[in-house]
């Protein structure tokens, strides 16, 4: 398989991007990179063919998920940054908005709203990384894009704020 | 689907933001958003967000690639673990498997057979979601067995499970661990789906072995040096009389010694 390194090699900016929006964290996304890329390299000899930038996405979101399994018990997500100014306006909060309001969805609805509009895959794609129908994946999107618009909105999803 | 005046799905809203919306639907969404102000208003709202996750995490890739992802450095080959971790890759990618049950304490290192359980379980869970296109080739088509048992090298032979209301949907080549792969898939009456793996085994014979994971299961086993593969939802005994007729149907009669025995076409 030839073209499989320089395939692997030229994911790695996107896998970057897409693991620092998981995670909100560039050490942790730095991380998940790696050992994306070291499993891959590994299970080069598994690889007949296909599209190697999608298997990429597929073990980096089942690393991911992996990660967010073994957290599960402690009690809150990884801390956004330092001075977390309390939802201050302005285009500076934009960004750290939109971090919370990722923070806030569940995994596979954040995983699936990233892959289509961050990473620009189709919904084929999207459905044959997390496994699952693509009616699936357009019902996870669908929620994921509720689900923000509430948190940006300013309530929380189970404390509607009445307007 | 290229009536003009049918109404239109959020699906297809979301669609038309995420530009996966067929070409002759395009102009249907657009009419409607015209005369729909809450989905135009939707819309709206869903490519501001496009464009605010792009903003804040695109940059990300436009920055230099640090060293420590160096392909070569990375590459370390013939490590022991490297296989381990090939076998917690393909577990991962099949989906919630845990733990490979009986191999552990014994083995190290995933055998060739449980690369191949996991291969099969992957390509299981992935077309046995697809509802339109579950097969490449349908079981009508007298060219299937023909087609797979040469590219996978053996005379395959396609057992009958009417007994237990399976019916053969067809089958499809895929890559396999070592060679390519055929996978054949049955469904019941109400719908569940059974697939059977094929593919080349360095290991010419191998007894029956099951391996569960979450809501799917897998019995495998190997015979003249062809690795079989039947998985299906996670029932124990049904698998494994399902595997027990399958493999009395493909291997009868035994022809042991030879690698590539002469199979008669009893059965099909």
């Amino acid at each position: 398989m030839s073209g499989f390194r320089p395939s692997v090699e030229a994911a790695i900016p996107a896998l970057r991007r897409y693991a620092r929006a998981l995670t909100h964290d560039a050490e942790l996304a730095d991380d998940l990179v790696q050992d994306t890329l070291v499993r891959a390299l590994r299970s080069e000899h598994l690889f007949h063919g296909g599209d190697v930038r999608s298997w990429l996405y597929t073990i980096l979101t089942n690393l991911n998920r992996n990660r967010l399994r073994s957290l599960a018990r402690r009690p809150a997500h990884t801390s956004i940054e330092d001075n977390d100014a309390p939802d201050a306006a302005g285009p500076e909060a934009g960004g750290r908005d939109i971090e919370r309001a990722l923070a806030s969805l569940v995994d596979d609805q954040r995983t699936a709203l990233l892959l289509v509009v961050l990473e620009g895959l189709t919904y084929r794609e999207v459905a044959e990384i997390q496994g699952v129908p693509i009616g699936t994946v357009m019902s996870r999107l669908a929620r994921a894009r509720i689900q923000i618009k509430t948190y940006l909105d300013g309530a929380r999803p189970s404390l509607r704020r009445v307007k | 689907m290229t009536d003009r005046d049918s109404p239109v799905t959020a699906d297809e809203l979301h669609a038309y933001v995420d530009g996966m919306l067929p070409a002759d639907r395009k102009g249907a969404v657009e009419a409607w958003l015209a005369i729909h102000p809450d989905d135009a208003a939707r819309v709206a709202e869903w490519r501001a967000l496009a464009e605010v996750v792009r903003d804040r995490y695109g940059a990300v890739a436009e920055e230099p690639v640090p060293a420590r992802f160096d392909i070569t450095k990375l590459t370390r080959p013939h490590m022991p673990w490297g296989a381990i971790a090939v076998a917690a890759v393909l577990a991962a990618i099949v989906g919630g498997i845990g733990g490979w049950v009986g191999h552990a304490a014994s083995t190290p290192a995933p055998t060739a057979g449980e690369i191949i359980t996991a291969e099969a379980l992957s390509a299981h869970k992935l077309f046995t979601a697809e509802v339109r296109h579950p097969v490449e080739v349908r079981a009508a088509e007298q060219h299937l067995i023909p087609w797979l048992s040469k590219r996978v090298g053996t005379n395959l032979r396609i057992p009958d499970l009417k007994e237990y209301s399976l019916k053969l949907l067809g089958g499809r080549l895929l890559p396999g661990p070592i060679g390519p792969a055929a996978l054949f898939m049955y469904e019941s009456p109400n719908g569940e789906r059974f697939t059977i793996y094929c593919s080349k085994s360095k290991k010419p014979r191998m007894a029956l072995r099951y391996q569960s994971g979450g809501d799917v299961a897998a019995m495998h086993w190997v015979e003249s040096e062809i690795g079989y593969v039947v998985s299906g939802p996670d029932d124990r005994e049904r698998l494994a009389k399902i595997a027990q007729t399958a493999y009395e149907q493909m291997e009868n009669p035994p022809a042991r010694g030879a690698a590539l025995p002469p199979i008669s076409h009893k059965g099909l």
